[in-house]
């Protein structure tokens, strides 16, 4: 069995399942895909993706917190995680949330009438804070793709400093970012997802993950723009690392 | 983001004494990136006293407030008092850390440490160790740094963390 997830969370980067697709029914394995990031935010077919079982969830598309669901392929045989009565044709046991289920298929409905649209607008301001920071802050990369990407995602590595203090001084300024760095991890370790990419420990420190809602405005992305870059400059005026890169620079020169 | 103490979100929001000290009569640093957090401290002596004390730092929020307060703690005091700075007074005049922090954000007092016996092996106060080696690798260290100066340690990260 394959199992890919139709975008990364982490990094925001939609992956080729069709392409994937095309090996897997060649070589007769079961393919399924994690869409719980791109259900409702992106269009997704089985059919045009060709998987054989999908996994999504309610609220990244504003369905009720805890809503989900798996489908799957007419003909593909599971066994039950959950053993004991016979609900969902005896493949889950348990009572049916019917108010979560009727909740996420409201959701699902709302967000397939107004997909372009919200498509439209997360994209516009997503990739106004990509340039808008790439161009402000200088030694920041963008993790993933940059067009093959999540609408309302955007995520960042910002060299010599670690996220988490980004994280608090943004906090501060009231912008509630996520990071993938050892300390803001509960086992302390950095994101094995950046690790496996090929981004060094040093780098995967400083990353920073910023996901946009239909809530969000442009207003919103030139507040992050303004009070970004000051406490990139606050903290890495700090950082041994930092100085010890202007010092190499400056003898290099 | 673990919850922070009042005390260490002050010191985090305005760390004190920040920078580096030109000339320094010692210098002394801990950790590495990979592991999150690392700092340099820097000290100068006179008569005995740490007349100032500098640091860099990177590293989270805690490694940041511990490196504030070990510098507070520290500036004025005489070798002496500064070398009896240990990462759980750091940790009490913080008002506590998170549990999962202590070890790797509190080496704030250790780089001071570091920094002092370089200033003491620098005026001949003190001797070299020879008998420290890497516990990873069997390169022979003589600075009590967990970070074996060989980098074993960064080409293996699984090792320190399991």
């Amino acid at each position: 069995m394959v199992s890919i997830m139709h975008a990364n969370g982490e990094v925001g980067t939609i992956q080729p399942l069709a392409e994937i697709s095309r090996i897997t029914k060649e070589k007769k394995v079961v393919f399924h895909t994690d869409a719980v990031a791109t259900c409702g935010t992106i269009p997704v077919n089985v059919k045009e993706l060709g998987v054989d079982a999908l996994s999504l969830a309610g609220n990244p598309f504003y369905g009720p917190k805890g809503s989900a669901a798996l489908w799957v392929r007419r003909g593909v045989r599971i066994l039950p995680l959950l053993d004991g009565g016979i609900q969902e044709g005896g493949r889950r046991a348990g009572t049916e949330d019917i108010a979560a289920i009727i909740g996420m298929g409201k959701a699902i409905e709302i967000a397939l009438r107004d997909m372009a649209d919200r498509g439209q607008k997360l994209t516009k301001i997503r990739d106004m804070l990509i340039h808008g920071l790439l161009s402000k802050i200088p030694h920041v990369v963008v993790t993933g793709d940059l067009i093959k990407r999540l609408p309302g995602h955007a995520s960042f590595c910002v060299e010599f400093i670690e996220g988490e203090g980004m994280l608090m001084l943004l906090n501060s300024q009231g912008v509630a970012v996520s990071s993938g760095s050892s300390c803001t991890s509960r086992a302390l370790k950095a994101s094995h997802v950046l690790l496996a990419m090929g981004y060094s420990h040093e780098i995967a420190q400083g990353s920073l993950l910023f996901t946009m809602g239909i809530q969000n405005t442009p207003a919103d992305i030139d507040h992050v723009l303004n009070v970004m870059p000051p406490i990139v400059e606050r903290l890495r005026e700090m950082s041994p690392v930092y100085s010890k890169f202007l010092k190499a620079n400056k003898g290099g020169q | 983001m673990p919850v922070y103490s009042e005390k260490v979100m002050d010191h985090f929001m305005h760390p004190r004494n920040v920078g580096e000290i030109e000339n320094a009569d010692g210098v002394g640093e801990v950790g590495n990136p990979v592991c999150g957090d690392m700092m340099t401290f820097y000290i100068k002596v006179k008569d005995n006293r740490l007349e100032d004390v500098k640091y860099k730092t990177f590293g989270c929020g805690a490694a940041i407030a511990v490196s504030s307060m070990v510098s507070e703690m520290a500036k004025g005091a005489t070798i002496e008092e500064a070398q009896k700075i240990t990462p759980e007074s750091v940790a009490q005049m913080l008002e506590g850390l998170p549990k999962q922090k202590f070890h790797c954000s509190n080496l704030g007092a250790q780089a001071l440490n570091k920094a002092i016996d370089d200033y003491l092996m620098k005026t001949g106060k003190l001797k070299a160790n020879e008998n420290k080696c890497c516990p990873f690798c069997d390169h022979e260290d003589s600075e009590s740094d967990p970070v074996c100066r060989e980098g074993c340690q960064i080409k293996n990260p699984e090792i320190k963390s399991s």
